[in-house]
C-alpha cells in the first residue's frame, strides 16, 4: 500500500468518525453511529500496518498487542455495570494519557526521522506539549477514578497557597521546556524531560484532588477534552493529520460538554478547576443564627404508594442516590405499573444528575425505561405546575429552590428542577444530610413536600409492593 | 397532674357533629392528656359512647360536670349564651368564636376569665398551620356535600352515557367561587363526570381549577380580586356588570349552579338574579352554599330546599353536619395538631405560647385579657434571606452565564487576541507546520458544529465513544514500532517496546470503548 493509498484512508476515517458523532444526535441513529466509529477505526489500523510505515516484522508484536489489550477492553466493556461508568469512561482516560506519554518518548529517542532548524524545535517543542498533555491526562484521570470509585473520598484537597503551587509547577515546566529545547542531544534532553513528566503527573493530580464531588461532571468531560489534545499534539508530533482531526474532534467534545455542565451549574470553568468546591460524605449544616429550618412532613412508602395511584402526572427526577442504591429497576418497575393503570409518567432529568453527562440516561435505559418519557430539565420544567406527584429519588441540590429565592446562596442561579410546583413533592432521601454542596434544602421544609427517608432501593421495593395491592 | 380534655355534646340545633372522635382520643391520651366525653356527644355522628370508653375517654352524664371538671375544652360550635355561665375560671376552650360576628360573646367569655382559642382566626398563610385549618378542611366537606345534594335533586345522571336505548349528555355544573370549596365541588362533580365550569375573581385559582378537572369561565373584565390571607375582595361596579353578564348566560346553558361566594364578615354578594332563575331549563338544581350569610340567589330560603320557577334551590346551611362523620373526623384531626403544637413536650400540660405565630393568632382571649385582632404573623420569607452568609456571593455574571452573547468590546478582544496569536504562528513557523495547523482548526470547528447537535440523553455514550475513538493515538505507537528506516544508533528494541506496550494500553480503549458504546446504546429503546 502506498503512502497516497493511506493518506486516502485516513480521509475515509476521518468522514467516518465526524459521522459517528453526529450519529449520536438522535437515539435511532446512534446505534448507527458507533458501527461508523468502529469501521473507521478499523480502516485507521489497517491502513497504518499494511502502509509503508510499518515492516512485516512489526506485525507479528502488533497483533500479540492487539490481542491483549483487546481482550482486557472488551471483558472490561462486558463486566461493567451502568453505574459504573463514570469510573470506566475515567480509567479509558489515563489509558489515552499514558499511550501519549509513552509515544512522545518513544518519538524523542527515535533517531530515524531527522530534523533541522525550525522544524526541529517545533518538533521538539510537540513531543514536549503532548508529553505534558499526556501525564496531566493520565494522572488526574486516575485519581478522578479513585474518588468516582470511593476509593479516595470526594471531599475536596486544598492545600495552602495551591495556586501558587500551580504557578511554581508552570514556571518549572516552562524553564524546563527551554532547557529541553536547547539540550544537545538526546541524553542530554532526557533529564528535563522526566523532570518535567513528573511535575506534569503532580499538576494532574493536584489538579482533580482539588476539586469537590459535585463537580465530577465537568471534570469527567474535561479530562476527555484532555485526552483528544493529547491525541492532536501526538498528530503534530508524528505530523499525522488523522491523529490531529480526531484528537481535535474529541477535544472539543470534551470542551463542549465541559461548558455545558459548568452552564447547568452557573459555575465557570475557571472556578470549577481551581476547585474547592462540595463536600464528602454531606453533613447536616448547622443552622445559621438560629434560623427557623422548619419541619418536615415524613411519609410512609404506603401513603407514597397511595398518592402515586391517585395521580394523573407524575414527574420522576432521579440523582446520584438512585446509581448508588441501584435502584433504577424498581423505579422502571414503579412506572411501568403506574403507567398500565394510565398514568402519566415522566422523568425529568438535571444536566449535571449523577457523576457523569448523560448519566441518569443511561442506568435508566439500562433499566429499559423508553427514552421517550425522559426528559431534559428545560422540556419538563414549565410542566411542574400541572403535575400530581413529583419524585425525587436520591438528588438534592438539583432541586434546591434556593438556587432562585436566595442571592446569598452557594448556588443561587444555578438552574434546577421545579418540583416544588407540584402539587405534593416527595423526596427520597436516607437522612436529613445535606447534598455535595453543602446547602441546606428548603424543598423539604415546603408544605406540599413529603419526605420519605430510608435506602432508595428498599423504600422503593415497599412502594412497588404496595403499589400492586 | 395530667390536664382533662373535655368533648361536650353540641347544643346547636341541628348540629350533628362532634369536636372530638375516639381515634382521637387515643392520640390525645399519648399526648399525657386526660379525655372526658359528655354522654351521648357523638351520637349523631355515630359514635356511641361505648366506642369512647374503649379508646379511654371518661363518659360524664351531663354538660355541667364537664364543664366544671374540664380543663380544655375542645368545642364545635361557640359556645352559646347558656353554656358560657359553666364556664370555669382558667379553662382553655377550642372551638370556632367568629370573635368578628359575636362581639357579645367575645365580652362574655372574657369575663369568665377564660383562655379562648378561635379555631377560625388561625393564620393559614402560616404553611406550619394547615394542618390545624378546620375552616380549609370543613369548607372541603361543604363543597363535596354540595355537589351530592344537587345530584340528589337532580333528576339525570351526571356522566354522558351511550346506552342501547340512545346516548344521555352530561350534566353542565357551574360553580361560582372556586375556594377550598369551589375547589372540592369542582372535582367531586368532575368525578361524577360532568362537564365542570369554574369562575372566581382571583386569577390565580383558573389552574387549580383545570388540574382538578374543570374549565375557567374568565370575566370579560380586567381586575385582580384577590382580597389577601385567600379571600376574594368586593369588586369594582365594572366588573360586577360583566360578572352578571357572565352569570346570565351560564345560568342559561347550565343544569346545576353551585354558588360558594362569601366575603368575612359581610351579606353573601347576590349573584343570581330571580331572572336568571327564570331562564334555567325546569329540573335544574341551585345548590347556594353562602345560605347562612343570606345566599347568593335572590331566592334562596336559608335551610330550606324550595322550588322556584321549576328549579330546585338548595339552601342548606349544614352541610357539613350531613356528613357528620367525616366532618367530625376531620375537626377533630385538626383538633388533635394543634393540641401537639400546644403540648409539645408530651406531659399532658398545655403552654399557650405568645411568641408562637400560629398559636398567637388562634389565642383571642387569653386569661380573660381580649387578645384578637392579632398581629399579622412575621412571614418565614426574611429569615430565610439572611441566611448563609458564610460563602462568597456569586461571581459577577458574564463568566459561565451562559446564554447572552459577549459584549462588543469583549468580542472585539478576543478577535484581537487571536488575530495576533495567528499572525505569530504565521511569521514563525515553518510551512509543513502550517499545513497541519490548518487541519488542526478547521477540525476543532467541525468537532464543535457536531457535537452541538448530540442530545444531552445521549451525553455518556458520546464520550465512551469519544474515549474509544482517542485511541487513534494507537496509530502513534504503530508507526514507531518497525519502521522501515530502523538502524543508524536507533534504540530499536527499547522504541518497540514502549511501542507494544502504548499499543496494548490503547486497544483497550479502543475495543473496551467501541463495546461499551454499542452496549449501552443498545438500551435506548422507545
Amino acid at each position: 500500500m502506498t503512502s497516497s493509498v493511506v493518506t486516502v484512508a485516513y480521509i475515509g476515517a476521518i468522514i467516518l468518525f465526524i459521522l459517528s458523532l453526529g450519529g449520536l444526535s438522535n437515539p435511532e441513529t446512534s446505534r448507527r453511529g458507533n458501527l461508523y466509529g468502529i469501521i473507521g477505526m478499523t480502516i485507521a489500523v489497517l491502513a497504518t500496518v499494511l502502509g509503508p510505515r510499518v515492516t512485516a516484522a512489526g506485525i507479528p508484536w502488533i497483533i500479540g498487542a492487539m490481542v491483549v489489550g483487546g481482550g482486557i477492553g472488551l471483558y472490561a466493556a462486558r463486566a461493567v455495570q451502568m453505574t459504573q461508568m463514570p469510573e470506566l469512561v475515567a480509567i479509558m482516560h489515563s489509558l489515552v494519557g499514558l499511550a501519549a506519554c509513552l509515544v512522545g518518548f518513544a518519538s524523542y529517542i527515535d533517531t530515524s526521522v531527522a530534523f533541522t532548524g525550525a522544524d526541529k524545535v517545533i518538533h521538539e517543542i510537540e513531543i514536549y506539549l503532548g508529553i505534558l498533555i499526556g501525564a496531566v491526562t493520565f494522572s488526574g484521570s486516575v485519581v478522578a477514578f479513585g474518588k468516582l470509585s470511593g476509593k479516595i473520598g470526594g471531599k475536596p484537597l486544598l492545600l495552602p497557597a495551591r495556586h501558587w503551587l500551580n504557578l511554581i509547577g508552570l514556571l518549572l515546566i516552562i524553564w524546563y521546556g527551554r532547557e529541553f529545547v536547547m539540550a544537545k542531544d538526546i541524553a542530554a534532553g532526557m533529564t528535563p524531560l522526566i523532570v518535567m513528566t513528573v511535575v506534569s503527573l503532580l499538576f494532574g493530580i493536584h489538579m482533580v484532588m482539588a476539586i469537590g464531588g459535585a463537580d465530577m461532571p465537568v471534570v469527567v468531560s474535561m479530562l476527555n477534552s484532555y485526552s483528544g489534545w493529547a491525541a492532536a499534539a501526538t498528530g503534530f508530533m508524528l505530523s499525522n493529520d488523522l491523529l490531529i482531526v480526531t484528537g481535535a474532534l474529541v477535544g472539543s467534545s470534551g470542551a463542549i460538554l465541559s461548558y455545558i455542565m459548568c452552564r447547568a451549574m452557573n459555575r465557570n470553568f475557571i472556578s470549577v478547576i481551581a476547585g474547592g468546591f462540595g463536600t464528602g460524605g454531606g453533613t447536616v449544616v448547622a443552622k445559621a443564627d438560629g434560623e427557623p429550618a422548619g419541619e418536615v412532613n415524613p411519609i410512609t412508602a404506603t401513603e407514597t404508594a397511595e398518592l402515586l395511584r391517585e395521580a394523573r402526572n407524575v414527574i420522576i427526577v432521579p440523582g446520584y442516590g438512585m446509581a448508588v442504591a441501584q435502584a433504577q429497576h424498581t423505579v422502571f418497575e414503579i412506572t411501568r405499573v403506574l403507567r398500565e393503570k394510565g398514568i402519566n409518567v415522566r422523568f425529568g432529568i438535571h444536566p449535571v444528575a449523577g457523576r457523569m453527562p448523560g448519566h441518569m440516561n443511561v442506568l435508566l435505559a439500562e433499566a429499559k425505561v423508553p427514552y421517550d418519557i425522559v426528559m431534559e430539565m428545560d422540556e419538563i420544567n414549565a410542566d411542574f405546575p400541572g403535575t400530581d406527584v413529583s419524585m425525587v429519588i436520591g438528588a438534592n441540590d438539583i432541586v434546591n429552590p434556593s438556587a432562585q429565592d436566595d442571592p446569598t446562596s452557594p448556588i443561587a442561579g444555578m438552574p434546577v428542577l421545579e418540583v416544588w410546583k407540584a402539587k405534593t413533592s416527595i423526596v427520597m432521601k436516607r437522612s436529613m444530610a445535606s447534598g455535595y454542596a453543602g446547602v441546606d434544602n428548603p424543598l423539604f421544609y415546603k408544605e406540599n413536600n413529603r419526605m420519605l427517608f430510608g435506602d432508595a432501593k428498599k423504600m422503593l421495593d415497599e412502594v412497588l409492593g404496595a403499589l400492586g395491592k | 397532674m395530667p390536664q382533662l380534655i373535655g368533648v361536650p355534646r353540641e347544643t346547636f340545633a341541628g348540629e350533628k357533629r362532634v369536636a372530638t372522635v375516639p381515634e382521637v382520643v387515643e392520640k390525645l391520651k399519648k399526648l399525657g392528656f386526660g379525655v372526658l366525653v359528655e354522654s351521648g356527644a357523638g351520637d349523631l355522628a355515630n359514635f356511641g359512647d361505648d366506642t369512647y370508653v374503649a379508646a379511654g375517654a371518661e363518659i360524664v352524664p351531663d354538660a355541667a360536670t364537664l364543664w366544671s371538671k374540664a380543663d380544655i375544652v375542645f368545642k364545635v360550635r361557640a359556645p352559646s349564651m347558656e353554656e358560657v355561665p359553666l364556664i370555669r375560671e382558667g379553662t382553655t376552650l377550642v372551638s370556632f368564636i367568629w370573635p368578628a360576628q359575636n362581639p357579645q360573646l367575645m365580652e362574655a367569655l372574657a369575663a369568665r376569665k377564660a383562655t379562648v382559642l378561635a379555631i377560625d382566626a388561625l393564620p393559614r398563610m402560616l404553611s406550619r398551620a394547615q394542618k390545624m385549618d378546620a375552616l380549609t378542611s370543613m369548607a372541603g366537606i361543604s363543597g363535596y356535600r354540595a355537589v351530592i345534594e344537587a345530584a340528589n335533586a337532580f333528576g339525570r345522571f351526571f356522566n354522558g352515557q351511550i346506552t342501547a336505548a340512545g346516548k344521555v349528555p352530561p350534566a353542565k355544573v357551574f360553580i361560582a367561587g372556586a375556594g377550598v370549596a369551589g375547589l372540592a365541588a369542582v372535582g367531586t362533580a368532575a368525578n361524577l363526570g360532568a362537564i365542570v365550569r369554574a369562575n372566581d375573581t382571583r386569577a390565580e385559582v383558573a389552574d387549580q381549577v383545570k388540574s382538578l378537572g374543570g374549565e375557567f369561565v374568565k370575566v370579560d373584565y380586567e381586575e385582580e380580586g384577590s382580597g389577601g390571607g385567600g379571600y376574594a375582595k368586593v369588586m369594582s361596579e365594572g366588573f360586577q356588570k360583566a360578572q352578571r353578564e357572565m352569570y346570565a348566560k351560564q345560568a342559561s346553558e347550565v343544569d346545576i349552579i353551585i354558588t360558594t361566594a362569601l366575603i368575612p364578615g359581610k351579606p353573601a354578594p347576590k349573584l343570581i338574579t330571580a331572572d336568571m332563575v327564570k331562564s334555567m331549563k325546569p329540573g335544574s338544581v341551585i345548590v347556594d352554599m353562602a345560605g347562612e350569610q343570606g345566599g347568593n340567589c335572590e331566592l334562596t330560603v336559608p335551610g330550606e330546599a324550595v322550588v322556584r320557577h321549576g328549579v330546585t334551590i338548595v339552601g342548606y346551611t349544614d352541610l357539613v353536619s350531613r356528613l357528620a362523620k367525616q366532618s367530625s373526623t376531620l375537626y377533630s384531626s385538626n383538633l388533635f395538631r394543634l393540641a401537639e403544637e400546644l403540648c409539645k413536650t408530651k406531659d399532658g400540660l398545655i403552654n399557650v405560647n405568645m411568641e408562637d405565630d400560629a398559636i398567637r393568632g388562634l389565642t383571642v382571649i387569653k386569661d380573660g385579657a381580649l387578645t384578637w385582632p392579632a398581629p399579622p404573623p412575621k412571614l418565614p420569607v426574611a429569615a430565610t434571606q439572611a441566611a448563609k452568609p458564610a460563602m462568597p456571593p456569586p461571581a459577577p455574571k458574564g463568566h459561565g452565564g451562559g446564554g447572552e452573547p459577549m459584549a462588543a468590546g469583549a468580542l472585539a478582544a478576543v478577535f484581537g487576541v487571536g488575530a495576533l496569536a495567528f499572525l505569530f504562528v504565521g511569521l514563525y513557523a515553518p510551512p509543513a507546520f502550517l499545513g497541519h495547523f490548518t487541519v488542526f482548526v478547521l477540525a476543532c470547528f467541525v468537532g464543535y458544529m457536531v457535537v452541538w447537535n448530540v442530545t444531552p440523553s445521549l451525553h455518556t455514550p458520546l464520550m465512551s465513544v469519544t474515549n474509544a475513538i482517542s485511541s487513534i493515538i494507537a496509530i502513534g505507537a504503530l508507526v514507531q514500532i518497525a519502521p522501515p528506516e530502523s538502524g543508524g544508533g536507533r534504540p530499536d528494541e527499547l522504541i518497540r517496546w514502549i511501542a507494544i506496550v502504548g499499543i496494548a494500553l490503547t486497544s483497550i480503549n479502543m475495543f473496551g470503548g467501541f463495546a461499551v458504546t454499542r452496549r449501552m446504546l443498545a438500551m435506548f429503546r422507545k
